[in-house]
């Protein structure tokens, strides 16, 4: 049990909490935004993807990290633009939509990433960000270096969750955005436009998005690999529920999601033998699973979520 | 008294929805600190009216005026700047978020924040000016139905509305809150506020308003400058007309009872519960419920229909008491039943008619065999009653979504009355169709009734009710307020009843 | 301006016509990219159709890929006919994989391998289906969501398994103990690896078609899924349905992971299945969730990822053009759907 202990207040241990929970943090505020306004994304997976490679591209062809980034926001943006068409402005199924959008995006993804950098035997890397320590907050021992001494990433990250739960709760266009997914026919009578407030939620979510998967081939990985996403868009789906679509706590739940991960990883060096460390990788979709059961998801789920909005219908 | 000009004025308004002509040519005026009744049944136009006036719908023609000046509606937000606000019968409201959130939700920040400073003072200025208060930071969630009410209205004076348009808010209401709505009504037009109070209950309407315009089939049929001074009876007159058919209804020589239903009682169901419901039809008569909409029709059909089971009483069907209450369980017993509402539990719209035809006896060997379909069997049972009843339709196989009201309701008929049932529920039978087809399906409901089934009609149409029925109950508030003999059924009588006005209420 | 407007009924020709466009408008549209690779989409599109449909080795390559995404078709259809929304086709297919390949293990005639390995796979599909549609069910909560969940928890416990108590001793890396070669599905043409469950699948679709059309089983799924509220009038017991149109389903992805283990693979690994579920979802909305419309769409996606690789080797276009065609093909019928509801109308501005 103390080497456990030990393990945790390791920093390095606590700064690879920071490290995983970013682009988790990241995705779950961009489908967050989009859910809150009644819009699901399931194609957030498919996006990541996207983004981590229009991220990883654009770095490498210019030099400039900072120009990735703005690509991956870009190619996020653009998948959101074209979700947000088919749900919103056409009304069509959000679930197959959804579907069809990590299909189409990945797919699209790696297409263009073999296209541009052909078939190499060793996959090509980039000078990926590296860690921007904040004098003076960084030498604060063992918080320190775990937090203040991160890419630059994480601390837009870090930033990202109070100025979503500003943007949201405390301005007018927060308001319209909680009010379309609660009840879109209030809000339209109260003179929101239901269709343009969900075309901005949608969009700025899949730009989160394209931003999160940014950070895994430019930051964490510094490549682009067909495993460089697996599966941390499903978690954040799982993470907005867990989180109750409120910022805050959907980092926290990104962020305990991401003590379990580093653990696990740990973990599996030291050897804990006989339970496996996917008994770890399942527990938050369990427990996910079970408090969409337990607490009636009609209570706390946006109420709009899923309904396309249609003027008059009798 | 010198009239002051209107504060707004309707001119001309027409609207159509497909086939239906919601609004016919409607004038309205309201002057300012005015309370005008807008009177009319279920359907009569009146929330279609005032949904123009919103910017919810636009009118396929005439014209608004605001002070005299025409305007343009095209959306809400239009009406809002003209100061035109309204409170739904289904509230605009988020549950989730505060009172005071609900209130500044569209309306621009201050510095890019919520203007949370500018609306507590506006919220205490409305306060002062109509008595009308709530804490700003309570979830909506929390208020009671009374308070969300007060909510809807502040929402509207927040905006500076001039004329306020309330449909149908006593609905929600605990007798003891309307008096307090009144009160507060009473208020705003003393300040100069405009009024426009839509209601189908005559009490009301005669207490609050100074004048009322009725709508009848979506025409304006009469104005009555004081309702305070006429009587209930003449305003039911007005609401449900006199164009009188003549019945031709042989006398009737009812048997023993085929359905009996004693003492139910039901938990709430689509906002009524039944309280203690006892009615008995007899096998060659035909009883009618009469009521307005939400006073526990509902219930009453799902319950005769085994779709609801009640917490108390009995029903029996021609001798045989219900044990487990299922479709399927009264089907067996001989009843039929015709839904009230064709496209969302009659039929499936989507897929060919005669899967619709089919439906309710699916699993009996009249259409299927050991879980296979008989298929040339179905078949052959939807053509035939195409013929028997003329239904209009290019075949078995095309979408039920494609027929037209009338023949919808010749199909809905159509699959009960081929198995030849002892009783028959219907409900709203003739709603929305044509002259023609609701004489078709008078005309088939008297012939069942001649071949000795019992019906039971619940119906708001009070002319449709007279036609058929040998004895109308009417139902208020979940109990049944009185029945009369056919003789002794007159619209005024029932319309009293069914207001809550006459007899026990 | 152009405004949508309700249609009344739909053209019969439009069950052909609306998947017919919808692939050819992504093949249009990704013939945009095969531009981009300097390539000529006429001639890139030939190589593909020519590899996998072209000689008898391609067509069995393509129908051998396709009997897996038949079932899963198939599995998907028969969900989003009772508007049971599983997206968890791909962890259903696992679990059956997984539990085929316990029971094929076990020494025993291949008369009786067989069947029992279908047996067990479709169980355990059945079984992992069920959770979402329970869950719903009883409680309300989103199949989507639980269904999608579930994908992961079955992926990472089959990782698990094998990398743990079920890992084969004889393998370099993680991977099953493989089953007995006795359970080997018969290979129907020599020199191919088109085996018997292909031929499971052929049969599975008009098997399938049938219990939708014609039992009252399947008229009940059907008539839930259209119009749940006149369903319940009518008599029908609508949670029953879901849960039957779940084991169906779940059963039916559950075969598709039988297949892969006892034709192809003879035991399981972790990237089992290159996501077959999700290719099930977009072959039942191209196929509009008609059983028999699913082998076509099948084998149109089968050949499109088979065909990728020799149109790849020869246009130098890449592999991953099968999966943005994937992709696009289910975005372009989802749109191609909006017209059987609506129609598109001219009208004058407001």
């Amino acid at each position: 049990m103390t080497s456990i202990l030990e393990q945790v207040l390791q920093v390095g241990f606590l700064a690879a909490i920071f490290r995983i929970a970013t682009p988790l943090a990241l995705a779950t505020l961009g489908e967050m935004f989009s859910e809150r306004a009644g819009v699901l994304n399931l194609g957030i997976e498919g996006i990541m993807l996207l983004g981590a490679m229009a991220g990883f591209t654009a770095a490498s062809l210019t030099g400039s990290l900072w120009l990735g980034l703005l690509a991956a926001l870009l190619a996020g943006a653009l998948m959101g633009a074209l979700h947000a068409l088919l749900t919103v402005a056409l009304g069509l199924s959000q679930h197959v939509s959804g579907i069809g959008m990590t299909l189409f995006s990945s797919g699209l993804a790696y297409f263009l990433y073999r296209l541009i950098f052909g078939q190499q035997t060793v996959p090509p890397n980039i000078k990926g960000f590296s860690t921007v320590p904040i004098p003076g907050l960084s030498e604060i021992p063992i918080l320190g270096p775990a937090v203040f001494n991160q890419f630059a990433l994480v601390y837009i990250a870090i930033l990202a969750v109070p100025i979503s739960a500003f943007l949201i709760y405390r301005t007018p266009w927060g308001l319209s955005l909680r009010m379309v997914g609660e009840n879109p026919r209030a809000a339209d009578s109260a003179g929101v436009s239901v269709i343009a407030t969900r075309f901005q939620a949608v969009i700025l979510g899949a730009a989160l998005m394209g931003l999160a998967g940014a950070f895994l081939s430019m930051a964490q990985f510094n490549a682009f690999t067909f495993g460089v996403v697996s599966g941390r868009g499903w978690v954040a789906i799982a993470l907005v529920v867990f989180g109750r679509w409120d910022p805050w706590r959907s980092a926290g739940a990104a962020l305990l999601f991401a003590c379990v991960d580093a653990l696990q990883l740990r973990l599996q060096s030291t050897g804990l033998g006989h339970i496996p460390y996917q008994a770890f990788l399942i527990l938050p979709f369990l427990l996910t699973i079970i408090a969409m059961a337990l607490m009636s998801r009609d209570a706390v789920a946006p109420a709009a979520l899923l309904e396309p909005f249609r003027k008059e219908e009798r | 008294m010198p009239q002051p000009s209107p504060l707004i004025e309707m001119r001309g308004i027409c609207k159509r929805f497909g086939a239906v002509d919601a609004n016919r040519n409607v004038d309205l005026a309201v002057a300012p600190g005015e309370i005008l009744g807008l009177l009319g049944e279920n359907g009569a136009g009146k929330t279609t009216l005032m949904n123009i006036l919103f910017g919810a719908y636009a009118p396929d023609a005439g014209e608004i005026l605001v002070e005299g000046r025409p305007l343009r509606i095209a959306r809400s937000g239009d009406a809002l700047a003209a100061g035109i606000g309204m409170v739904h019968q289904h509230f605009h409201l988020a549950a989730r978020l505060s009172v005071l959130e609900n209130l500044l939700v569209g309306l621009p920040g201050k510095g890019g924040r919520l203007d949370r400073p500018g609306g507590l003072a506006r919220l205490a200025e409305i306060g002062a000016r109509y008595g009308l208060r709530l804490e700003p930071d309570r979830p909506v969630s929390a208020l009671s139905i009374g308070e969300q009410q007060r909510l809807e209205i502040l929402k509207a004076l927040f905006r500076g509305a001039r004329l306020l348009i309330l449909d149908e808010p006593t609905a929600v209401l605990a007798p003891g809150e309307v008096e307090g709505l009144f009160e507060a009504l009473r208020a705003m037009a003393a300040q100069g506020l405009g009024i426009v109070f839509i209601s189908h209950k005559l009490n009301e309407v005669r207490a609050l308003t100074h004048r009322c315009v009725v709508l009848r089939h979506g025409r304006v049929v009469g104005q009555v400058d004081d309702p305070a001074a006429t009587s209930s009876a003449e305003m039911a007159q007005l609401m449900c007309g006199r164009e009188i058919v003549p019945p031709l209804r042989p006398p009737a020589a009812p048997g023993g009872p085929v359905l009996e239903l004693a003492g139910v009682a039901t938990s709430a169901h689509a906002g009524m519960r039944l309280r203690d419901v006892s009615i008995s039809v007899r096998a060659g008569e035909i009883v009618g419920v009469a009521g307005v909409s939400g006073n526990g029709q509902r219930a009453l059909a799902d319950v005769v229909s085994g779709m609801l089971t009640p917490d108390a009483g009995t029903l029996t069907i021609a001798g045989t008491r219900i044990q487990r209450f299922s479709p399927r369980a009264v089907q067996a017993q001989g009843l039929g039943r015709i839904p009230e509402d064709r496209m969302t539990t009659g039929l499936v719209a989507g897929l060919p008619l005669a899967d619709s035809m089919v439906l309710p006896r699916i699993g009996t060997p009249a259409f299927s065999r050991a879980g296979l379909l008989d298929r040339a069997a179905i078949l052959a049972f939807v053509e035939e009653q195409i013929a028997a009843f003329d239904i209009r339709c290019p075949g078995p196989m095309a979408r039920a979504g494609s027929l037209s009201g009338g023949n919808l309701q010749k199909a809905l008929l159509a699959r009960e009355l081929a198995f030849n049932p002892r009783v028959l529920i219907a409900a709203q039978p003739t709603r929305g169709l044509d002259i023609g087809a609701a004489r078709f399906v008078h005309d088939k409901l008297l012939e069942l009734r001649a071949k000795g089934c019992g019906l039971l009609v619940i119906g708001e149409d009070l002319e449709e009710l007279l036609i058929l029925c040998d004895r109308i109950a009417v139902i208020y508030e979940g109990r049944i307020a009185g029945v009369l003999e056919a003789a002794e059924a007159t619209i005024a009588r029932l319309g009293l009843l069914m207001s809550g006005a006459g007899g026990h209420a | 301006m152009l405004r949508l407007e309700a249609r009344s009924s739909t053209p019969a020709w439009f069950n052909l016509a609306l998947p017919l466009g919808a692939v050819a408008a992504t093949l249009i549209s990704c013939s945009g990219l095969i531009a981009l690779a300097r390539a000529n989409p006429l001639a890139a599109y030939g190589v593909m159709l020519s590899s996998s449909l072209g000689d008898l080795y391609g067509l069995t390559e393509t129908l051998t890929r396709a009997a897996p995404m038949i079932f899963t078709g198939l599995a998907v259809a028969v969900a989003f006919r009772a508007k049971f929304w599983n997206i968890g086709a791909e962890g259903q297919l696992m679990a059956g994989a997984v539990a085929s390949c316990a029971v094929g293990a076990i020494p025993m005639p291949g008369a009786v391998a067989m069947p029992a390995m279908a047996v067990a796979g479709a169980a355990a599909g059945a079984a992992v289906a069920l959770v979402p549609a329970l869950l719903r069910v009883r409680l309300k909560v989103d199949d989507v969501v639980t269904s999608l969940l579930l994908n992961s928890i079955v992926a990472y416990a089959l990782t698990a398994l094998i990398e743990g108590p079920w890992k084969d001793p004889m393998g370099g890396y993680p991977i099953s103990p493989p089953i007995e070669e006795t359970a080997y599905f018969p290979i129907l043409i020599a020199g191919t690896r088109l085996h018997l469950g292909v031929l499971a699948a052929l049969v599975a679709a008009p098997a399938i078609w049938f219990l939708i059309s014609r039992t009252t089983l399947g008229f009940a799924i059907r008539v839930t899924g259209e119009n749940a509220g006149a369903a319940r009038y009518g008599g029908i017991r609508v949670e029953r349905v879901l849960l039957a149109a779940a084991i169906l389903s779940g059963g039916l992805a559950g075969l598709a992971g039988v297949g892969e283990v006892g034709g192809v693979r003879y035991q399981v690994m972790s990237d089992l299945s290159p996501g077959f579920g999700y290719s099930g979802i977009v072959i039942a909305m191209l196929a509009r969730l008609n059983p028999l419309g699913v082998v076509p769409a099948a084998i149109f996606l089968a050949a499109v990822m088979t065909g990728a690789e020799a149109m790849s080797r020869a246009t130098g276009v890449p592999v991953f053009l099968g999966d943005v065609i994937q992709g696009m093909a289910l975005l372009s019928m989802l749109v191609a759907l909006l017209f059987t509801g609506y129609r598109i109308r001219r009208t004058a501005s407001p």
